[in-house]
């Protein structure tokens, strides 16, 4: 690796200012699992690390149903997945932070560095988006709150500015009555990068529903928020003609590009079938019963 | 050059101050810095799971952990696993079973079977499959290890 200096600062102003001390090639160290082999592969120019993991701040789970949850930004996946209560009111969450790598992996990597890496991939982001996720930045001009389909803005770009990051991401309390799933199609069912992924939260009334919040990924430069995709179920029951028009609105809205993972051809149907299992399980998790769809 | 750090921590239970360059990575310090060659450099990106070590109760990539993240830290390594010369169960039952071939990803499979063992004692193989998903081993096939993960924990 090139030579690089190491901190660990122990409240926000201390790391604000070294990011500006650092100037752009001051790199936030969470989890390490993309950017220590990025600064070693020298795919991003580093020369310092700081790392935020002895800010208070940025590290636990927090949840109280009049506030919602706060997950540290730093907080690893395996704290996140292995949380009772984030299992039982927030089990999209625990969808995207089980399959993100390996188990070595998940010991280490975090929701607010998956988020970002702005990856296109990304197997958080559609969960961030669809559980109404609000990033908490702070920088040199104070704080600011970024809904999560705001924040990416590129292929591994964000609209954090010098001196920001991400301390922590908060989540609204789920409505009565609703659920959300993430499912990703990879080729094999584990450690691989999601030639497409979909998540889905939905409420419902009965049979009506009455939100729906739908996002897909790796179809496109960024993950994808669909309001058409949920304008197609909301106010409307629930039957395999609505559930249709919702997922022919996700395949509409990608545009994804051809790769080694996969074809246009293959991404566009992909889009389609993903987001049409997510509402059928998000449904399920609505009414209290299991999800099914792998 | 990059800064000489002193680093406290803990490693197999002996508390230790390291000596190592402020952008080592753990798995550099262990090999290069203690002589703990046990831990592999495979893929050095987080692929392969030859590095894996246990950190503070968890499974990590050491390949993936800066040196100087490791103060106040409690480590356990392949060299960690044995007892006095007497081997653990999983190191017995991967012997038994003939759970490897070339080697190098044993010590990788040997710390993530303990990993997954110290939380869940008896696994389906559906959980020890995704439990191991990242340790890569280009031998074996996975059958035999995945068998001696299950003899182990049969004898727990």
């Amino acid at each position: 690796m090139q030579d690089v200096k190491y901190t660990r600062p122990a409240s926000i102003q201390e790391a604000i200012r070294l990011l500006q001390e650092g100037g752009p090639t001051a790199r936030i160290l969470a989890g390490g699992t993309d950017i220590i082999v990025m600064a070693r592969e020298r795919r991003r120019d580093t020369s310092v690390f700081v790392d935020i993991k002895a800010i208070p701040e940025t590290m636990g789970i927090n949840f109280d149903a009049a506030s919602g949850l706060t997950l540290g930004a730093a907080t690893p996946l395996y704290q996140i997945y292995r949380n009772e209560t984030v299992a039982r009111i927030y089990p999209c969450l625990v969808d995207s932070a089980s399959l993100i790598g390996g188990t070595a992996i998940q010991g280490r990597a975090t929701f607010g560095g998956n988020l970002a890496n702005a990856g296109p991939a990304a197997d958080s982001i559609p969960s961030l988006i669809v559980m109404e996720c609000v990033a908490n930045i702070v920088g040199p001009n104070g704080q600011r709150q970024v809904k999560a389909e705001d924040f990416c803005t590129a292929p591994g770009r964000n609209l954090l500015e010098a001196g920001e990051f991400i301390v922590s991401l908060h989540f609204p309390t789920p409505a009565a009555n609703s659920g959300a799933r993430f499912l990703r199609f990879i080729p094999r069912n584990e450690m691989d990068i999601a030639v497409v992924n979909s998540a889905t939260n939905l409420t419902l009334d009965g049979n009506t529903v009455t939100a729906a919040r739908i996002s897909i990924g790796a179809v496109a430069p960024k993950p994808l928020f669909v309001l058409e995709a949920g304008a197609a179920l909301i106010g409307k029951p629930l039957t395999d003609e609505t559930i249709a028009a919702a997922a022919n609105a996700a395949r509409d809205a990608a545009t994804p590009i051809d790769d080694m993972r996969g074809s246009i051809r293959q991404r566009k149907h992909l889009a389609y079938v993903l987001t049409e299992r997510t509402i059928r399980d998000a449904a399920r998790r609505a009414r209290g019963e299991a999800a099914q769809e792998h | 050059m990059s800064d000489r750090i002193f680093i406290n921590t803990t490693i197999n239970g002996e508390t230790m101050e390291i000596v190592a360059d402020e952008r080592d990575s753990l798995l550099e310090a262990l090999r290069d810095r203690i002589g703990l060659t046990g831990a592999k450099e495979g893929c050095n990106n987080g692929n392969c799971g030859a590095c894996a070590v246990i950190m503070d109760g968890r499974l990590v990539n050491s390949c993936c952990v800066l040196a100087a993240e490791i103060e106040g830290a409690e480590i356990t390594t392949v060299e960690g696993l044995a007892d006095n010369g007497k081997l653990s169960a999983l190191q017995e039952t991967f012997l038994e079973d003939a759970a490897l071939q070339c080697g190098i990803c044993t010590p990788g499979f040997l710390v993530a079977s303990t990993a997954l063992l110290d939380f869940n004692p008896h696994p389906t193989e559906h959980e020890i499959r995704f439990w191991l998903a990242g340790n890569l081993c280009r031998c074996t096939g996975y059958d035999k290890i995945i068998r001696a993960v299950q003899h182990a924990a049969e004898r727990a």
